[in-house]
């Protein structure tokens, strides 16, 4: 009867290799902070061996990516489809996309430094996914069976990505303007004084993140679109305020404030930059808090 | 709107006169309604009225959810309901919200798109007196000569080839180039914002036109489109009865696979359903053109005005009951709603063709089983081993008063419970094909056979594909204009060289890339040509409209 075999011990597999993944991730993230660290300090001697260490951050992060790549398409062959249908595999998923982005980014923008929040930012996804998210491979329910799984989801996922990036620009660029960190005279604001001197100038974040945001902002529209079109196949309706729906609105409003503030005179700089943070701190809530507290049709984690 | 263009107010402007009469106050307030710094506030004022409907239980979303919340805050949910927080969607504090955000957005646009239809018809601007004061310059010194007279007809000749408009002033000499681009990006941006009111029309009116009606069919039963042949219909305000086209549809058969793994190795997928299919067979009421189709969750059948969906499905355990005589006095097949992933599913049956009237409330369990606490429990949703328990009330069933009751429930506030619970008559159990005997010589109840039900939603919105039309106009509108650049560029002779210059308006990446690469075709790096590049005069490449 069961036209879906699920493999369960190729599951097993790829959870292990994901694991792997994360223990490579740490020793990237445990690199690229040193590297930090050492440029920022006050010896010569030791600045110049730093760039040495960023070499091998990323030589770990590349390679800590492509486990993380085998273990979710092993996922995905274990369950016989696309490997984001449940929140473990959405975040194995998305984080994979991050850092993926992320090394395509590097051969054309400068956007080093924020390697370490890259590196830090997966490994605590994939951490939260392995012990809080973990749902053994399950077969879809009906009425995710549709090929609408794979564009609204993955085009959420690839949205999600970039809206990311975008927020750790974003917050190096507060810190980087913040008057505390500016001011402050303690020893440890000076040292994130710092490394914050390494990152690119203030405006370049600032555009940086812009251009990041609007990638995710045209990819957004498209998911909340996509997400009505297949609203309307199984829910007899394009959109009927779902908790999901709401919150899907909700960052769309953000980020199209986000978008007015970077054209209003008096809103640019820190103020744009708040929102855009704001903006990714509503899609955590989304995908975190609306998917396993708020009641609603989007329910998909797996877990009891 | 997402353009670096400034408000069309400049805020120095605002400057308010002290007396201005009322004119002018109306002049004010509509000036400050259309700036982008309220249509900012006003998105942002949106964003966060949404949030208090995804907190609180809807009636639109989850109508049962908000009479819970009643229950459960008899104090507080009166309160919340008078602040419309169990319909926010309809408040009036967010219709206000959405309304004077588009009405911003009207009083930005139109103006925007009549100015947007005159530069489209205008040429270029001149080329400014100084080109050092943008923010991409490259001069370029072709020692010793002058540069070659053909030059500006050159730069205009590649610049055009790149898509730019360009104007050529003054003579060959001292004489400059003028080229804009990228005015996609603003007819984008004007396509976008008007899109939103396209689907905000379309949302309106579909809604208006719009319906949907709810039915449960048991296997082998039929229903006929008309609005007595719905268990529940929702219509929109300007709905009229004659849109339901006469057909009628038999649910034929209803269909579930679960997953079963024989090797036990995946538990916790064991028993979740993998497909549901409802075959029907419809007949159209003009023609009499009969057809059988099959419908599934995300394959709704198509109809006439509208489609067929398939939105839930249950056990209807079909039931005989007779009285002391033997006097059949209720027969059929009895839809039970599903409760946990394992179909325990609750049923009421209510028998009135008898002297004195009596209720009954029934669990089946497809696959039966017991839990430690001596409880029944559903183990598997498919029917290995089916049950019916059911606990009998005696007492006014509450149907004479000839208000319509939910049949789903049994309201058994003024009944008297004399099988099952308290009532020290045990509750009633029957595996299929059992007649067992019913308290105080009520009679018996046979459990004949099982069959499945499914509840269809027959819905309707003609303005679907108009929203969905301008949704991907606005996607393309806002795509365009985020990633189209606008740019304006000027090559102008010098004395012993040439000049150029850009201007971006909005994010621009590629602007200085701009000038150089057009510098190095206009000279080719040969000897004797020399080019001094001067650093941006402003690090933002982003400048206000003139």
């Amino acid at each position: 009867m069961n036209s879906i075999t699920l493999n369960a011990d190729l599951a097993a597999v790829s959870r292990l290799v994901v694991e792997g993944a994360m223990l490579v991730y740490t020793f990237a993230f445990l690199a690229f902070a040193l590297h930090l660290s050492q440029l920022a300090s006050t010896k010569k001697s030791v600045r110049a061996g730093a760039s040495r260490l960023e070499r091998v951050g990323i030589a770990m992060l590349i390679l800590a990516a492509t486990i993380h790549g085998v273990g979710m398409v092993l996922r995905g062959i274990s369950a016989s489809r696309v490997p984001w249908a449940n929140m473990y595999e959405f975040s194995i998923t998305g984080s994979f996309i991050v850092v993926f982005i992320f090394l395509l980014a590097l051969t054309i923008k400068d956007i080093r430094l924020i390697a370490t929040f890259v590196a830090g930012f997966n490994l605590l996804i994939l951490g939260v996914a392995d012990t809080v998210f973990y749902v053994e491979v399950k077969s879809l329910m009906p009425a995710l069976q549709s090929y609408w799984l794979v564009i609204h989801v993955l085009v959420a996922v690839l949205a999600t990505s970039f809206f990311n990036i975008a927020a750790a620009l974003s917050i190096a660029y507060l810190f980087k303007t913040a008057n505390w960190v500016k001011s402050s005279k303690a020893k440890l604001v000076g040292t994130l004084r710092r490394v914050l001197a390494l990152f690119p100038k203030e405006e370049k974040l600032e555009r940086m993140a812009y251009r990041f945001n609007i990638i995710g902002f045209i990819l957004w529209t498209f998911t909340l679109i996509a997400g009505a079109i297949w609203a309307e196949r199984a829910w007899h309706r394009y959109w009927g305020w779902d908790t999901k729906e709401v919150w899907t609105f909700i960052i769309w409003t953000i980020y199209a404030g986000y978008l007015h503030a970077n054209a209003t005179r008096g809103w640019g700089g820190k103020r744009s930059a708040w929102l855009g943070v704001i903006g990714f701190v509503a899609i955590l809530f989304n995908f975190t808090i609306v998917n396993l507290f708020f009641k609603g049709l989007h329910v998909y984690s797996g877990l009891k | 709107m997402p353009s670096s263009q400034q408000s069309r107010f400049d805020p120095s402007e605002e400057i308010i006169s002290p007396a201005i009469g009322l004119k002018g106050w109306l002049r004010w307030i509509w000036r400050q309604l259309t700036s982008m710094r309220t249509a900012l506030i006003l998105l942002l004022l949106l964003a966060a009225a949404a949030v208090p409907g995804s907190v609180f239980p809807q009636r639109s979303a989850d109508p049962n959810g908000v009479t819970a919340y009643f229950k459960a805050n008899p104090v507080l949910a009166p309160a919340l309901d008078a602040i419309q927080l169990f319909d926010v969607y309809t408040s009036a504090w967010f219709s206000a919200i959405y309304i004077l955000l588009f009405a911003s957005l009207i009083g930005c646009v139109v103006p925007r798109t009549a100015a947007h239809a005159r530069a489209l018809r205008l040429p270029p601007v001149e080329t400014p007196r100084n080109l050092k004061r943008m923010p991409a310059y490259l001069a370029v010194e072709w020692s010793g000569k002058k540069s070659p007279d053909a030059l500006l007809g050159k730069a205009q000749k590649l610049l055009k080839k790149q898509g730019y408009r360009t104007l050529l002033a003054g003579d060959s000499a001292t004489g400059s180039v003028s080229a804009e681009r990228g005015y996609l990006r603003e007819t984008g941006n004007l396509v976008f914002h008007l899109s939103l009111i396209g689907v905000l029309i379309a949302v309106g009116v579909g809604g208006g036109l719009s319906y949907s009606g709810q039915r449960v069919l048991v296997e082998g039963e039929s229903f006929v489109n008309n609005l007595a042949g719905y268990d529940s219909f929702s219509p929109g305000t300007f709905f009229k009865e004659d849109q339901l086209v006469p057909y009628s549809v038999r649910l034929d058969k209803f269909e579930v696979d679960f997953y079963r793994d024989e090797t036990l190795k995946n538990k916790a997928n064991t028993g979740t359903p993998t497909d549901f299919r409802a075959f029907v067979s419809t007949t159209l009421g003009a023609t009499g053109e009969q057809a059988k189709a099959k419908i599934r969750v995300n394959e709704p059948l198509a109809m006439p005005n509208g489609n067929i969906y398939l939105t839930g499905n249950g056990y209807a355990p079909s039931i005989t009951i007779r009285d002391a005589a033997g006097q059949v006095v209720y027969s059929g097949s009895t839809p039970y709603l599903p409760q946990d992933a394992n179909y325990t599913s609750l049923g009421v049956i209510k028998v009135t063709d008898v002297p004195k009237q009596y209720g009954i409330i029934s669990f089946f369990y497809p696959t039966v089983g017991t839990l430690e606490s001596g409880a029944l429990t559903s183990l598997y949703p498919d029917p290995a081993l089916p049950m019916l328990s059911m606990n009998v009330y005696e007492g006014d069933l509450g149907i004479n008063g000839g208000e319509p009751k939910n049949v789903f429930a049994l309201d058994i506030k003024n009944m008297k419970q004399v099988a099952g619970g308290k009532s020290g008559v045990k509750g009633l159990r029957l595996q299929l094909g059992e007649t067992v005997k019913l308290p105080n010589d009520l009679g018996t109840v046979t459990f004949d056979g099982l069959k499945r039900f499914s509840s269809l939603d027959v819905s309707h919105n003609p303005g679907g594909i108009w929203v969905l039309i301008f949704a991907l106009l606005a996607l393309a509108g806002v795509t365009t204009s985020l990633l189209v650049p606008r740019r304006r560029v000027w090559v102008r002779r010098t004395e012993t060289g040439f000049e150029l210059a850009a201007l971006a308006r909005g994010d621009d990446p590629v602007l200085e890339k701009v000038v150089a690469d057009l510098a190095a075709e206009l000279a080719p790096n040969k000897k004797g040509s020399k080019k001094v590049a001067k650093t941006a005069a402003s690090p933002k490449q982003k400048v206000a409209d003139e």
